[in-house]
């Protein structure tokens, strides 16, 4: 498969990971965070781990929309489904997070309307065929999935629809790096750049963590040739002495990432003061709202919303294992009462959490040992 | 009629088996998948009130002795929809499934028997298509549909029409399959490509905007299973055709029955690149999308290279591979290995990505 083959070269993945094993310091640990669930889960699915010398750490980082999404949220949403001749649509990722009142998928089972979506234009397509009823689309995700909100709303507005609703949860990645490079326990050497949010954002917006933080980044792709080089240019570098950021995934990131996505962004949303985010807390202009002049598609001016702030199970450390303090399989819970068939935490539902990774293709004694 | 008398002696339990509870509040989707969560179902919730030797393996098909005959049953249901897709429709799966079920308990069959629940304003043309597409799979299987039942219900209370088939067969003496006779060293052979009927099904529904020209896999698998019996007899320890839950749920179900390990060689998988694509753009592993014409063996070492060729031998068998094997450690883990050295563990189907494929 084009595209595919190429990056998963099992020669070229064996020379470079020699490369890294060749150039790495035995003397000292690379700490090294994917910001992306796509990063780590392609990590998890293609053993990287096993070609990567054992002194080079790879920390989960936030990237993963359903994982950061706070309990509160998944209940405002689903209270939308209790409506009478309402249709709540998601994707699926989102269909086995656990709201205060259980998921989307057992709610679904109890009757409730609640259909998965593959794209938000599919639930524009049913609020066409359902003119008696009103349609919601549960937005979640980082800038990669929220210029195509952008782009349903204004479509959704050209058709004049009347039933159709956004429940916007989208949220933007910097701020949360910034509070991750802001936290006491911060031990990280560098960082894997999240090479989706990158297309559209571009490069510059990490220039900070070089510039003020001092930290590497490289902006990379998701394959396993892409990763490895991400990781020998971060090698590089930290050797080097360097805090730059670099564009590992040039065949598809512009630096200056894509101005049409920016712009439909712009027209739709604005940031929110602040927004909660599971396990890192409120964080100050983190997250997208609706434009008040485009609020009859607003599901938060729309429809009447519990917004109440639901913490944590206690046991439940998802906050640590997000911000790299804890690895998945040393939470109190991993594997026993949390597991991705019945999740307690968010990082155990998505395949790109953390949690669900680790879960997944880790081997199961290396999980139970640790 | 016959006294039945029950052979199968009962499992030897391990003290470490976990007695599975059933808790679930209601029924969803995923328990249908054929995943962790039917499993589930099944385990604490059916198996436990029914309780038998003859159950107890729980298999594709329970292994009675008549009159010292070993006679294989097996009954399964079907609800796919849409009711026909590319390369095959309900009534053929409802036909070739059943025969399955009973050939990879190394069963010959002998007689398929029909229960039909139709919904009312079903265009008789299309239940005669589908009946039709049963008799002349049954035709080619050589075996006769010899009894059933017909039901109606409202309409709007099923999806045009719920076919429920009944085999019975008799097992090949040279058939002698079991889990716990699998050892470290065997082989794992897999039939042909994996993951044309799930994907066919997922596009035929029209909800993704895909396309494609893949078509689902529907055949017996018979013919490939006689000629392994008939190359390797006892060398064949295990089949199992891995429908829902696909590869990845049938090897996590034999190595939690056998104890051991397997270690699947990722790049050897016959995947079409189709079926490659789709799974790419949807998230999805083909280990765990279903097959109905597919079947996994476990050879002994020294009878896999001459099962190998004789599978191949029989047409449509071409692209049968020996994708792994099975080892000791680590215990009860289906393992990817990449050509690279990387590896993964290769857990049984969670959730339910494809609802209602057969």
């Amino acid at each position: 498969m084009k595209y595919v083959d190429e990056y998963r070269d099992p020669v070229l993945i064996g020379n470079v990971a020699r490369e890294i094993h060749t150039a790495v310091d035995a003397a000292r640990t690379y700490r090294i965070m994917e910001v992306c669930g796509g990063h780590t889960h392609s990590i998890y699915r293609h053993g990287l781990r096993d070609v990567l010398p054992a002194n080079i750490e790879l920390v989960h980082g936030p990237g993963c929309p359903v994982c950061v999404l706070p309990t509160g949220r998944v209940d405002d949403g689903l209270s939308i489904a209790r409506h009478p001749a309402t249709i709540l649509c998601c994707f699926g990722d989102m269909m086995r997070v656990p709201g205060t009142k259980g998921t989307p998928l057992e709610l679904k089972a109890q009757g409730a309307d609640i259909r998965m979506v593959y794209s938000p234009l599919d639930a524009v397509r049913l609020a066409q065929e359902n003119p008696d009823k009103n349609v919601c689309f549960f937005a979640i995700g980082f800038e990669t999935t929220a210029p195509s909100t952008a782009l349903t709303i204004l479509r959704a507005r050209a058709l004049g629809l009347r039933n159709f609703t956004v429940f916007a949860n989208h949220v933007t990645i910097v701020p949360a790096m910034r509070a991750i490079l802001d936290s006491p326990d911060m031990r990280l050497d560098g960082f894997v750049g999240p090479g989706h949010v990158a297309t559209v954002t571009g490069c510059r917006p990490y220039e900070f963590i070089a510039a003020e933080y001092h930290k590497p980044v490289v902006v990379s792709g998701f394959e396993p040739l892409d990763i490895l080089e991400a990781i020998l240019m971060l090698v590089r570098q930290l050797h080097a002495g360097e805090a730059k950021v670099e564009n590992q995934y040039r065949r598809i990131v512009p630096y200056e990432g894509n101005p049409a996505a920016l712009r439909a962004l712009a027209q739709v949303f604005v940031l929110r003061p602040y927004f909660e985010w599971r396990g890192l807390g409120f964080i100050s202009q983190s997250a997208l709202a609706i434009r008040p002049e485009l609020a009859a598609f607003d599901a938060e001016v729309q429809f009447e919303l519990p917004g109440v702030r639901v913490t944590d199970p206690k046991a439940a450390q998802c906050g640590e294992v997000l911000k790299g303090v804890l690895k998945p399989a040393q939470c109190k819970l991993f594997g026993k009462e949390c597991n991705p068939e019945r999740p307690v935490g968010a990082l155990m539902v998505s395949s790109e959490g953390a949690c669900a990774a680790h879960y997944r293709y880790a081997s199961r004694t290396e999980a139970l040992e640790v | 009629m016959p006294r039945t008398i029950v052979t199968r002696a009962e499992p030897k339990r391990s003290k470490f088996k976990r007695v599975v509870r059933f808790t679930d509040a209601h029924i969803e989707m995923a328990h249908g998948a054929g995943g962790k969560a039917s499993r589930r179902l099944v385990e604490g919730l059916i198996a436990p009130a029914f309780a038998n030797a003859a159950l107890a393996p729980l298999s594709d098909a329970a292994v009675l002795s008549l009159g010292g005959t070993r006679v294989a049953t097996t009954a399964d249901g079907y609800v796919v929809r849409p009711l026909r897709f590319n390369g095959g429709s309900i009534g053929e799966l409802a036909v070739n499934g059943t025969l399955n079920d009973l050939a990879v308990s190394g069963a010959r069959a002998h007689a398929l028997m029909a229960s039909f629940v139709l919904e009312a304003g079903l265009p008789s043309e299309a239940l005669r298509a589908e009946v039709e597409a049963m008799a002349a799979a049954a035709q080619r299987a050589g075996v006769p549909i010899v009894g059933g039942d017909t039901k109606v219900v409202e309409h709007g209370k099923c999806d045009g029409m719920y076919v429920t088939t009944f085999g019975i067969g008799e097992v090949d003496p040279r058939a002698q399959l079991d889990p716990r006779s699998v050892k470290p060293g065997d082989r794992v052979l897999l039939s042909g490509p994996i993951g044309d009927h799930g994907i066919t099904i997922l596009l035929a529904r029209g909800e993704l905007e895909l396309e494609s020209e893949v078509s689902s896999d529907t055949r017996p698998v018979w013919p490939f299973v006689e000629a392994l019996l008939r190359t390797c007899q006892e060398g064949v320890r295990w089949m199992r055709d891995p429908t829902r839950g696909g590869v990845a749920t049938s090897l996590n179900e034999l190595v939690r029955d056998c104890g051991l390990a397997i270690a699947l060689h990722e790049e050897d998988l016959p995947i079409n690149p189709q079926v490659r694509g789709a799974c790419e753009l949807l998230g999805l592993d083909p280990l765990h999308i279903a097959n109905e014409g597919q079947f996994l063996a476990v050879l002994a070492p020294s009878d896999a290279e001459r099962g190998l060729a004789a599978v191949r031998a029989v047409p449509g068998g071409e692209r049968a591979t020996i994708v792994g094997e099975v080892r000791e450690k680590p215990v009860r883990t289906v393992l990817g290995v990449m050509p690279y050295g990387g590896t993964r563990t290769i857990d049984m189907l969670v959730g339910d990505p494809l609802p209602r494929i057969c």
